[in-house]
């Protein structure tokens, strides 16, 4: 196999060298629990209280407001579950968009069962979510909103800090501290300002392993004031009982720390790269859509759909060159289900399954970009030859009715979908 | 013969890769109505999935004697109609009544197995062929030989029918985890499990009778 070259930093990166020695000696010398009374035990604490000092200076919030969590996938589970069960006597509704990562939507299927009522904020074809939507669907009933700074797959930025103010604005008028807003910056960190009060929320979801730090530890932002209650329960008094991970910790705040250092900078380079990679495959592969915003995007993510080729094949195809990437296709996914974020952008589900996703990170150079291009074209051209379509860009509504699906059934990833609709009233399965 | 489930992992056979990197009998220019025989396609861009299949077939012999084919779809699809074709070609050529009883465990099987989850990307290719062949039937007015594949699909992600229900009742599967782990109908869609259980009942009945 040739050359690894890795365009999938959106899935997770590399742990900087510098963020593997900040870890090292909490690992066998001051290994340390930071619960106990003894000198060892100090040293551990203290480096925790260190490590906390230098993500809230970051995040411009105080430590006691800073929970950290296995990953990010539980600290959206803490901010779903934990303020909606905290505040169920003063409402049951809570807003999410349409592309939200698997942990928000699932902890939101739990909470359908537990009696609360989930609305969904539609987002349009460019991937923004429609905001105008937003004030028709808070109501004094609302709890919660939240909504990723940047969906997972296409990079789309969702206006935060304009969103936080609606948000206010509904509490001043009603005079309440209702509904929170949470956001998911998992995907954001690495090219966007982190500091809490310029985006105005009271919760947010960050991950480790994004931004060249360790797996196994992220964090929660948690506002002072905003009611919640934790989801895993052991004695402490803290949001999230258990023995903290004190190198992981270690790493996360260095990672974080190296994150600023110029920010701008990489985040700068990291967009020429992408945008040679998006003009060159534009110009080299007939029939290809851009699938989210072209202008308001992170600047590492390209998420292209090229037409009558399927994107498992490609992936496979791209491994064998040494290139990794990610797919929205079916084929590809546990469930079986095509991307739900690229079908929400109402694109036809021929398009999802050809989808591809490239995400740049530091480890990318002009030569990796060059050599993908010189290659997909290859692998679309072998692929269109195997395959039977021909698909035409200009398709908005779906091609294949319902009826030309195999046996005549609607497939299954369009008949668990329902609409979620804001009328009220726990959602049930067909 | 079926991998172990693999789950996230990728672990296709040499025999998968190989033809999924080296295609054997694809249709490389246009397709012309005069130049074959018959035709069928099955799937949709929808589902991730379409085969589209040609075929000469010797009239004096009943034979296949050409299986080209295109596939929309993952490598799992693209390897298994691959496959199919050398099935349905080498030796000079199958009769077109072994053909048409070709089912997914015998692609499999050839293929050397497949990722749990990528199962039901082989199961179209006999679905192509005999589409090819119920083509081939009409054009030369055999009608008593046209198969209708109407039965009706159980588990839209297995494509599991009631025939295949049926069969694995038959082959002594008595409860619904012995028939799970023949077709493996209802694990990626359990609101079929009713209709499943009842299927088991009702054909158990039918062969063995009340208990």
């Amino acid at each position: 196999m040739s050359k690894p070259r890795y365009f999938d930093y959106a899935s997770t990166t590399p742990v900087d060298k510098r963020v593997i020695s900040a870890m090292l000696p909490y690992f066998d010398d001051k290994f340390g629990n930071p619960s106990n009374l003894y000198e060892m035990g100090r040293v551990a604490g203290d480096t925790v209280k260190n490590a906390t000092a230098k993500i809230a200076n970051i995040l411009h919030c105080r430590p006691d407001e800073f929970v950290f969590t296995g990953s990010a996938t539980e600290a959206d589970n803490l901010a779903v579950l934990g303020t909606a069960r905290a505040n169920r006597q003063s409402g049951n509704r809570i807003i999410v968009s349409q592309i939200e990562h698997k942990g928000i939507l699932s902890a939101c299927e739990q909470l359908k069962k537990e009696g609360f009522e989930v609305v969904e904020l539609p987002v349009s074809h460019d991937g923004l979510v429609k905001i105008s939507e937003l004030k028709n669907l808070l109501t004094s009933q609302t709890i919660l909103v939240s909504i990723t700074s940047a969906d997972s797959e296409t990079g789309t930025l969702q206006p935060i800090a304009k969103i936080a103010k609606i948000i206010k604005n509904f509490r001043q008028k009603n005079n309440g501290a209702l509904p929170y807003f949470h956001t998911d910056a998992s995907q954001v960190a690495t090219h966007v300002d982190l500091n809490v009060e310029k985006l105005g929320v009271d919760l947010m979801t960050l991950s480790a392993h994004k931004i060249y730090g360790p797996k196994g530890i992220a964090g929660l932002f948690v506002r002072r004031g905003v009611s919640i209650q934790p989801i895993i329960f052991g004695g402490s008094s803290g949001l999230r009982s258990g023995t903290e991970n004190v190198p992981g910790i270690v790493g996360f705040a260095e990672a974080l720390r190296l994150n600023q250092l110029g920010k701008k900078t990489e985040s700068a380079r990291i967009k020429k790269l992408r945008d040679a990679l998006e003009h060159g495959i534009f110009k080299n592969i007939p029939k290809v859509v851009l699938n989210g915003h072209k202008t308001k995007r992170l600047p590492n993510f390209l998420n292209i759909s090229i037409l009558d080729v399927e994107g498992e094949s490609m992936l496979l195809m791209l491994d064998e060159l040494g290139i990794m990437v990610s797919t929205g296709s079916a084929c590809n996914s546990q469930s079986l289900e095509p991307s739900a974020v690229l079908s929400a952008l109402g694109n036809p589900y021929e398009f999802v399954h050809g989808s591809l996703r490239f995400s740049i990170g530091h480890g990318n150079t002009m030569t990796d970009v060059k050599y993908v291009l010189k290659h997909l074209p290859k692998v679309v051209e072998k692929l269109r030859a195997i395959s039977p379509l021909e698909l035409s860009l200009g398709q908005k509504k779906p091609m294949s009715s319902p009826q030309a699906f195999v046996g005549n059934q609607t497939p299954h990833f369009l008949r668990k979908k329902q609409p979620l609709k804001a009328s009220g009233g726990r959602m049930t399965k067909k | 013969m079926i991998n172990k489930y693999t789950g996230d992992s990728w672990a296709y056979s040499k025999k998968v890769r190989e033809h999924f990197f080296k295609p054997q009998n694809l249709l490389w220019e246009k397709p012309s109505e005069a130049k074959y025989d018959a035709e069928g396609i099955v799937g949709s861009p929808a589902c991730g999935d379409v085969m589209r299949v040609w075929l000469n077939i010797n009239p004096k012999t009943d034979k296949i004697t050409e299986f080209k084919w295109r596939t929309f779809g993952c490598a799992s699809a693209i390897a298994s109609t691959s496959m199919l074709s050398v099935m349905v070609t080498e030796k000079g050529g199958m009769k077109i009544e072994k053909a048409m009883q070709i089912r997914p465990q015998d692609i499999l099987k050839r293929l050397g197995g497949l990722p749990d989850r990528k199962i039901h990307c082989s199961v179209l290719g006999d679905k192509a062929l005999r589409a090819a062949l119920n083509d081939w039937f009409k054009k030369t007015k055999q009608f008593s030989r046209i198969v209708v594949d109407g039965r009706q699909i159980i588990d839209p992600n297995t494509k599991t029918t009631e025939a295949d229900i049926e069969e694995a009742v038959l082959e002594g599967a008595d409860t619904l985890l012995a028939v799970q782990k023949r077709t493996k109908v209802g694990i990626g869609y359990p609101e079929c499990l009713p209709k499943v259980e009842e299927l088991i009942r009702f054909y158990r009945e039918k062969y063995f009778g009340k208990e």
